[in-house]
């Protein structure tokens, strides 16, 4: 540290020279804040400006920037410094522009600005600059887990772009089940009749490309490493072949759910109750001829398509949602029959049709004309009549009349169940949710009675599968971040991600081709995935100081700490999202990376002057996430909404990286309240780092022993959930905050 | 003979009712096209009185309800606004195809038989036939008495000071009671009906050959 140069550079642009004294920020900066070099520009951010920092880096010496302009998250471009260590202090909207320009203000907003200088300063002293690991290599060779359409595709997308893949197909076969269908729904216009799949080809393209291997009746062992240095174990017949990856793929598609689970149907009483996938059989063995009703090998005459076959349903063993693909899918079979013989009665029972897809709709008037009827009416039941044929009751839902009709064949829209392998979470609850209520634990041990096989094997600490999002599909977030799993490096796409068709899977798989070329790319620089995509920086930790508590392997959302022999944890950079859980949950503080750790925030917070109690001026600490609170006031104001100028805000990287120390530092340094802001937690969450901000929330409900111990009332500690359209509400939970302060009474901890 | 024809059509499609609709009622082979949204019955100003809406009738047909779809009195609501042809997503003529279920029930004999607009619609018919223009002091009259004669009287004599009103300022002639203009060649006009006619029950004949 003894070598360390700071400059400190204060802008008077954008109104700030005629609102602050910038001189005596300045001099805030060289007295208190220790910088060698403290300089004003009119306009900071142009061309001269910049060039004048950059030379007193090139020429001075400088190796730690202090920029006292605008936001963070403006400019960046300009402000982009690789070498130094860079702390930006946000006087514009974070000081300026949610002040109102009146005399009375001033005097405040001018403190507010010294404060932000102050802890500027401080920041950037604990502040090293990030550089790449080199943990790993550049591997340029994806591993696909599926040769169905989707893995076929993944595989065939990154091989054109000149990556190296390997598919591991369980089956003695590619194709999936997308082999095993007569038909597909049409995928060019007029899209009025169904086209030949041509899986066939696909599987030719994979199998003709030098850089894609196949592994047939194959299963993964065991999957270890991180992005950039997978390896993994392919058992086949032959014996286990090891190989390393630079990344993962898992298109380990969808099991047809068990139409035996309903018996209301008849599934399995009589032969002439047949699912989808059965019926693509029967039309693949007639081959354009007449389909015959399994029972008698009569002719089929009339045919009846019961839709949402246990699905969209809260009942006990069905599936609660939409498998998407199966109203095309009937209204593509009933084609079959039209087709062969248009005197063939077909009727399709839907209660909602949904076609999705370009030719979606186009499909289904086609269908219309071809003299399909579609009867919007719920199936009751289905029984045998007696002297063959089937009995069909319903409830027409457009009548509200319940009515039989006759059927010699019945086909049944049964959906899709992901193949998502192990439900690690059911496995292993965090400590968070094991302490919750018994009801839930209860719930954990009756799922872990069924035994699933695992697809990926993975040796992680957290569990052999990537988690699940939502019914079994393994995703992370359908819309915000589709194809990442909560294991960086590794990503799921197709049926196993959500329920979608064969022209989806192939938009999805390359979609997920390229996430897995990216992480390649990224994982070779050492930089971070999405969503602080580009981030050097990646946690240490002082291993004398660490009670091997487990605590950081436990409750890291992507599962990136291993742990050793010695039970000490093993952080593997490239699994790392940068998020800081970590770090916040360290009860021994140990955990840091080299551009924010517990120093440059804590530093920060003690950066900051906190005035005698006589002077009445209190001092509230926020910690806003820099995903969606921070940009929220950065908006708020951009819309010149004002809040309290006894406001400290700092942003955080997660409010899972904010560590109780900090929380409490502040308190016993005599600031009145502390007001966390993090992401909406939950089901339908929107942190960026998944279970971080859930974790914030938890750590906060307990820190109220603290506060009592201190002798300070609970409200002084509030954590919010805010999203980033939240501009009005963020600013005006500030300010709630410095009204519970007037009503309570400043702290007592001042000196 | 319409007895015969209903008779004939119950034989020949049996339980089609459908296929029915598409051969026999003008712009039938739109109804398989209908996607069920409501959208014509929520657009229909009178659909409330209807007894079953436009989307309900399509339904009905592919439900086979032959009876109930003939002899209903919804199709004869219809005022021909044309809304439902307007906002239908699937551009079902919809407003025509009403009529032609009206008129096929109607030539079946399965239409109700007190239905005000079918008895108006065969009034303005026999009124226009006469003199090939439509006589409309007889029309009015007409429909006076449509429903007997005491209220006949009853609502001519409560129109009274209108029609006098209509007198004063030429509006109406009182000697239209008496003959009332015409088309300049009746004869012609008489003959192009008889010859419809010829073509109307040729086509009736032939498709009750086939049945």
């Amino acid at each position: 540290m003894a070598d360390m140069k700071i400059g400190a550079y204060i802008c008077k642009g954008c109104g700030l020279g005629e609102r602050l004294d910038t001189d005596s920020l300045e001099n805030i900066a060289s007295r208190e804040g220790k910088a060698d070099i403290a300089r004003q520009h009119d306009f900071l951010c142009s061309g001269d400006g910049v060039a004048m920092i950059r030379k007193d880096i090139d020429e001075e010496g400088v190796d730690h920037v202090v920029i006292a302009a605008c936001s963070r998250r403006a400019k960046t471009d300009a402000f982009r410094f690789e070498d130094v260590a860079c702390s930006r202090v946000n006087l514009r909207e974070g000081v300026v522009w949610i002040r109102p320009d009146t005399e009375e203000a001033r005097e405040t907003t001018q403190e507010m600005a010294e404060d932000y200088v102050r802890m500027g300063c401080a920041e950037v002293r604990h502040m090293k600059v990030p550089h790449p690991s080199n943990e790993q290599p550049r591997n340029r060779h994806v591993l696909v887990v599926g040769g169905g359409v989707s893995g076929m595709t993944a595989a065939l997308e990154a091989a054109k772009a000149g990556y190296a893949a390997t598919i591991v197909e369980k089956e003695d076969r590619l194709g999936g089940h997308a082999a095993q269908l007569w038909r597909r729904i049409p995928t060019r216009a007029p899209y009025s009749d169904p086209e030949v799949p041509e899986i066939d080809a696909l599987i030719a393209a994979v199998e003709a490309h030098p850089d894609i291997t196949v592994y047939l009746n194959a299963k993964l062992k065991k999957t270890s490493g991180a992005p950039g240095r997978f390896y993994a174990d392919i058992e086949t017949a032959d014996g286990v072949v090891t190989e390393s990856f630079g990344s993962i793929v898992q298109a380990s598609g969808f099991k047809p759910y068990d139409a035996s689970q309903l018996p209301e149907f008849a599934y399995g009483k009589t032969p002439d109750v047949v699912t989808q996938l059965e019926l693509e059989r029967m039309a693949r063995e007639a081959d354009g001829g007449p389909i015959q009703r399994p029972s008698d090998g009569k002719a089929v005459g009339k045919v009846v398509f019961i839709q949402c076959a246990g699905q969209r349903s809260d009942q006990e063993g069905h599936l609660p949602y939409c498998s998407g693909y199966c109203c095309n899918a009937s209204i593509k079979q009933a084609m079959y029959f039209k087709n062969q013989n248009p005197d063939i009665d077909t009727v399709i029972y839907y209660t909602d049709l949904r076609t999705p897809g370009a030719g979606g709709e186009d499909f289904y008037r086609s269908a219309q004309d071809k003299e399909v009827i579609f009867s919007k009416a719920v199936v009751k039941e289905v029984t045998p009549a007696e002297g063959g044929g089937l009995q069909v009751r319903l409830h027409d839902l457009i009548l509200d009349e319940e009515a039989v009709t006759d059927a010699d064949l019945v086909v049944l829209a049964t959906g899709m169940v992901p193949n998502s392998g192990v439900n690690i979470e059911a496995l292993t609850k965090p400590n968070v949710e094991e302490e919750g209520e018994g009801e839930a634990e209860a719930e954990t041990e009756a799922t872990i009675e069924v035994p699933v096989e695992s697809i990926l094997n993975l040796d992680y600490r957290q569990g052999p599968d990537v988690p699940q999002l939502v019914h079994g599909f393994a995703d992370s977030h359908f819309i915000c971040f589709p194809y990442e799993t909560r294991r960086t490096g590794i990503y799921t796409t197709g049926p196993v991600r959500r329920p979608m068709d064969i022209a989806q899977a192939v938009d999805d798989a390359t979609g997920a081709a390229m996430k897995a070329i990216q992480e390649i790319e990224n994982a070779a620089r050492g930089r971070a995935a999405h969503p602080r995509s580009g981030d050097l920086s990646f946690p240490e930790f002082r291993k004398e100081g660490c009670t091997q508590c487990k605590r950081c392997t436990v409750e890291c959302p992507f599962g990136a700490i291993n742990e050793d022999e010695q039970r000490y944890p093993v952080f593997n950079e490239s699994r790392c999202r940068r998020c800081g859980t970590c770090m916040g949950a360290c009860p021994v503080r140990v955990i840091s990376f080299e551009n924010y750790s517990v120093d440059t925030v804590g530093q920060q917070i003690k950066a900051v002057e906190v005035p005698e109690e006589s002077e009445e001026k209190p001092r509230i600490l926020v910690l806003a996430c820099e995903n969606d609170a921070y940009p929220a006031l950065d908006m708020a104001a951009h819309n010149g909404i004002a809040y309290s100028a006894f406001a400290r805000v700092i942003p955080v990287r997660c409010l899972g990286s904010v560590n109780t120390i900090w929380v409490t530092d502040a308190l016993n340094s005599g600031y009145d309240g502390v007001v966390l802001m993090g992401c909406r937690k939950g089901e339908d969450y929107q942190c960026h780092f998944v279970k971080g901000s859930e974790m914030a929330h938890y750590r906060m409900s307990k820190i109220f022993d603290t506060l009592q111990q201190l002798g300070l009332e609970t409200e002084r500690v509030i954590t919010h959930e805010v999203a980033i359209t939240d501009i009005q509400r963020a600013p005006g939970l500030i300010n709630e905050m410095a009204e519970t302060i007037e009503k309570i009474g400043l702290s007592p901890l001042k000196f | 003979m319409s007895q015969d024809l209903n008779t004939a059509m119950v034989e020949k499609y049996r339980n089609d009712f459908l296929k029915e609709v598409e051969e026999k009622v003008e712009e039938g082979e739109w109804v398989r096209m209908c996607m069920q949204c409501g959208v014509c019955s929520g657009s229909c100003p009178l659909g409330p009185y209807w007894e079953h809406p436009p989307q309900e009738i399509f339904m009905m047909i592919r439900a086979g309800k032959r009876e109930e779809v003939l002899s209903s009195s919804s199709m004869w609501m219809c005022t021909s606004c044309y809304n439902c042809i307007v906002r239908c997503p699937r551009e079902l003529p919809i407003t025509h195809i009403m009529h032609g279920l009206a008129h096929y029930a109607k030539r079946l004999g399965l239409a109700p038989k007190e239905q005000p607009t079918m008895k108006f619609a065969q009034l303005f018919w026999d009124n226009l036939v006469k003199q090939g223009r439509v006589n409309e002091l007889k029309l009015g009259l007409s429909l006076y008495f449509m429903n007997g004669f005491s209220e006949g009287v009853k609502t001519a004599l409560k129109m009274a000071p209108v029609g006098l009103g209509m007198l004063k300022t030429k509006r109406m002639n009182p000697m239209e009671m008496v003959g009332g203009h015409k088309v300049k060649d009746l004869k012609g006009f008489h003959a192009m009906l008889k010859k419809a006619e010829e073509i109307e029950a040729a086509k009736i004949e032939k498709q009750e050959a086939e049945a």
